[in-house]
């Protein structure tokens, strides 16, 4: 504890900052509902109408008035600073009464906070973006930087699983980025239906098909934990090396700065040290029961 | 170094008091010896002594008058430098209805908080300035600072108590936390009993400190008074009641998540988060929501939280550690293992207190020594765990 004395020195200067755990106040500017369980909100800050700059990965803590707080990933453009964008699923005492908000009313908002992708890892590489479910919502902000920064990266490709059709998130979107010619979309689901003439299977058998350079690729992958470590244990298998893989973890957070313990997994605290990690340090944290 | 005579020590109470500190020390309530307010060196646990064994706690007398013959009680610092409860927002609804227009809500500003007395602890022991300053690393140490804490903290003053006396659970000498503290009080006194009459050696650790003892009716210390704390501080280590080997401890465990002796242990364990709430060092909170009937005005507020229970780990779906296993397991490891890779130092400090206060007696000496050394698993506890 050889810097404990620096930390009191500093610590009467700390006092008097503001209090990170006290939120701005937003407005919703606009609701969407995407699928049968998920829904986007677009949201401005009550003072300056604007939304925050961020960086993909990154999360905000989301306050409902007299409900609850909780980490929501930002999901929109990181060049676009008129809104924040969340996409969430209503699973959790919280996201079921945000669901139920409408255009106009107030939320609460901290962040954004966490390490994000590194997306300038990209250059001159390929570029595969694996996302399972929800998990697409997290990766959207660097599907939007590639596209932004086209011309820097070789390859761009987003493989998306998803349970059944109806389970598709950002439908539209994902059918205008399938038309362009400088990014592959594979999309697969676990259960067809009628109507369904796409890939069914989990979104792992999607790695083999799609085309990349493996041994100059770096990925990102989003998604139920056993999802991203299937996935990853087939990008290596491909030959991607296992520094160029980076995954995106969940945890209870009661507060998102290191203070309140939930967020940890063994040595790490999600919301601080990630939520973003490169897979190597993941990969032996990933698999023991109940860690 | 200074020596202050028994009855002297109120004058180190009335120059804390005239300084406007408020002084939390131990004192008896309820045969328990806790941290309280205190006003007058009278308030300490005079001539009082303890009896700790796994799952056991009690007070005795001492055939002396110390005022400082005890290890540890139940309490901590931290409730009074990270509150059990703390209000962390207050909001209030404006607008009743969507089609009013204005459906939404206002923070209310927070209550004047700098208007709490500065606290100068009193009697604080090694361990628990060590633990202390553990509690620097997690809420200063940053990427953000809790501005509570911080303000807390800063304005507390710290008076440790080397310890001469420990209990049969303590092994701060173990993890290199006590019995005495070289440094971080601003001042140190060590209780003098072999010399004649009681006395307390005195010395400053801070500018603070330093013009605190000016005015406290003491004199220079004698060599042999010296050599005499010397020596009840050499002592308190080598009557230690209980040891741990660091010798590679956070690697060993690390290596251990499988280990059958989790499991074990388990089965013993209640899930009951006392240890973690005696814990000087466990710092876990959670916050609740709430609303007046009328729903016109919300509150946050921080608590406590253990990561025994059920919903420290909840996300969609249900708990990541369902079992007492792995519950038990992550206390444990944070303890003695992912403490050191995200503070540089382990999370325990010896006190010895989730040893007493585990209703079942489970030992976390035992524990990562049953880890450690395998042979010894199948030892049954030593006798005193099988009280009653």
């Amino acid at each position: 504890m050889a810097n404990a004395p620096d930390l009191m020195a500093e610590s009467a200067v700390l006092a008097e900052a503001p209090d990170p755990m006290r939120p701005r106040l937003f407005r919703i500017a606009k609701f969407t509902h995407n699928t049968h369980d998920t829904f986007t909100v677009a949201l401005e800050d009550l003072e300056t109408g604007a939304g925050i700059g961020f960086r993909p990965g990154q999360f905000n803590m989301v306050y409902l008035y007299g409900v609850g707080e909780i980490p929501i990933s930002i999901s929109g453009d990181p060049q676009d600073r008129s809104v924040v964008i969340h996409t969430t699923r209503a699973v959790g005492t919280v996201t079921k009464a945000m669901r139920s908000m409408r255009k106009g009313d107030t939320l609460g908002l901290r962040g954004p906070y966490g390490v994000p992708w590194p997306v300038d890892r990209a250059r001159g590489r390929d570029v595969v973006i694996v996302a399972g479910g929800i998990g697409l919502a997290p990766l959207r902000p660097v599907l939007y930087h590639c596209l932004a920064h086209r011309n820097e990266m070789n390859k761009l490709v987003l493989l998306y699983g998803t349970r059944s059709p109806v389970d598709i998130l950002y439908r539209e979107e994902l059918e205008s980025w399938r038309a362009r010619f400088d990014l592959d979309v594979y999309v697969s689901v676990d259960r067809g239906m009628e109507g369904w003439h796409g890939n069914v299977g989990f979104v792992s058998t999607l790695i083999a098909k799609a085309p990349f350079d493996a041994g100059n690729t770096t990925a990102y992958l989003c998604g139920p934990e056993v999802m991203m470590r299937v996935c990853a244990t087939e990008l290596i298998k491909r030959g991607v090396p296992d520094h160029e893989l980076f995954v995106s973890m969940e945890r209870n957070m009661k507060c998102g700065i290191g203070f309140c313990g939930h967020c940890q997994l063994g040595p790490v605290f999600i919301c601080k040290d990630g939520p973003v990690f490169p897979y190597p340090r993941m990969r032996n944290l990933l698999s023991p029961w109940e860690l | 170094m200074v020596t202050i005579q028994r009855n002297d020590l109120q004058t180190l109470f009335d120059a804390l008091e005239r300084r406007g500190y408020r002084i939390i020390s131990p004192t008896v309530r309820d045969e328990a010896i806790i941290l309280d307010t205190v006003h007058s060196a009278d308030d300490l646990p005079k001539g009082r002594g303890e009896e700790q064994s796994a799952a056991r706690y009690r007070l005795n007398r001492r055939e002396d008058d110390a005022l400082f013959g005890y290890a540890v009680g139940p309490h901590a610092w931290k409730q009074f430098l990270y509150p059990p409860v703390q209000t962390l927002l207050q909001a209030r609804r404006e607008g009743t209805s969507r089609s009013s227009g204005e459906p939404g809500f206002a923070l209310l500003n927070p209550e004047g908080a700098d208007e709490e007395p500065a606290m100068a602890f009193v009697g604080v022991r090694p361990c628990d300035l060590a633990a202390i300053r553990r509690l620097d690393a997690v809420f200063l140490q940053g990427p953000f600072q809790e501005p509570g804490y911080a303000r807390r903290r800063s304005r507390a003053l710290v008076v440790v108590a080397q310890c001469t006396a420990p209990s049969g659970t303590c092994f701060c000498a173990s993890m290199n936390t006590g019995p005495s503290a070289p440094d971080g009080f601003d001042i140190a006194l060590t209780e003098v009993l072999s010399t004649g009459p009681t006395v307390y050696l005195a010395e400053s650790g801070s500018e603070r400190g330093a013009e605190i003892l000016r005015d406290v009716t003491c004199r220079p210390s004698t060599s042999e008074e010296i050599s005499a704390a010397a020596r009840a501080i050499e002592s308190a280590a080598g009557r230690m009641g209980r040891h741990v080997d660091l010798d590679g401890l956070s690697e060993t465990l690390r290596r251990s998540i499988e280990h059958v002796r989790w499991q074990q242990t388990a089965q013993r364990c209640l899930s009951c988060a006392n240890c973690t709430m005696v814990c000087p060092t466990c710092f876990c909170s959670t916050v609740e929501d709430t609303t007046d009937l009328t729903a016109t005005i919300a509150e946050r507020r921080r608590r406590w939280d253990s990561c025994f229970t059920l919903d420290y780990s909840y996300i969609h779906g249900g708990s990541v550690r369902p079992s007492g296993m792995s519950r038990y397991r992550q206390w444990i490891m944070h303890k003695m293992s992912t403490w050191v890779d995200q503070y540089g130092t382990y999370g325990c400090t010896g006190c010895g207190r989730c040893i007493t206060w585990c209703p079942v007696g489970i030992d976390i000496t035992q524990e990562v020594a049953a880890v450690q050394h395998p042979s010894i698993e199948s030892v049954t506890p030593p006798r005193e765990n099988v009280h009653g």
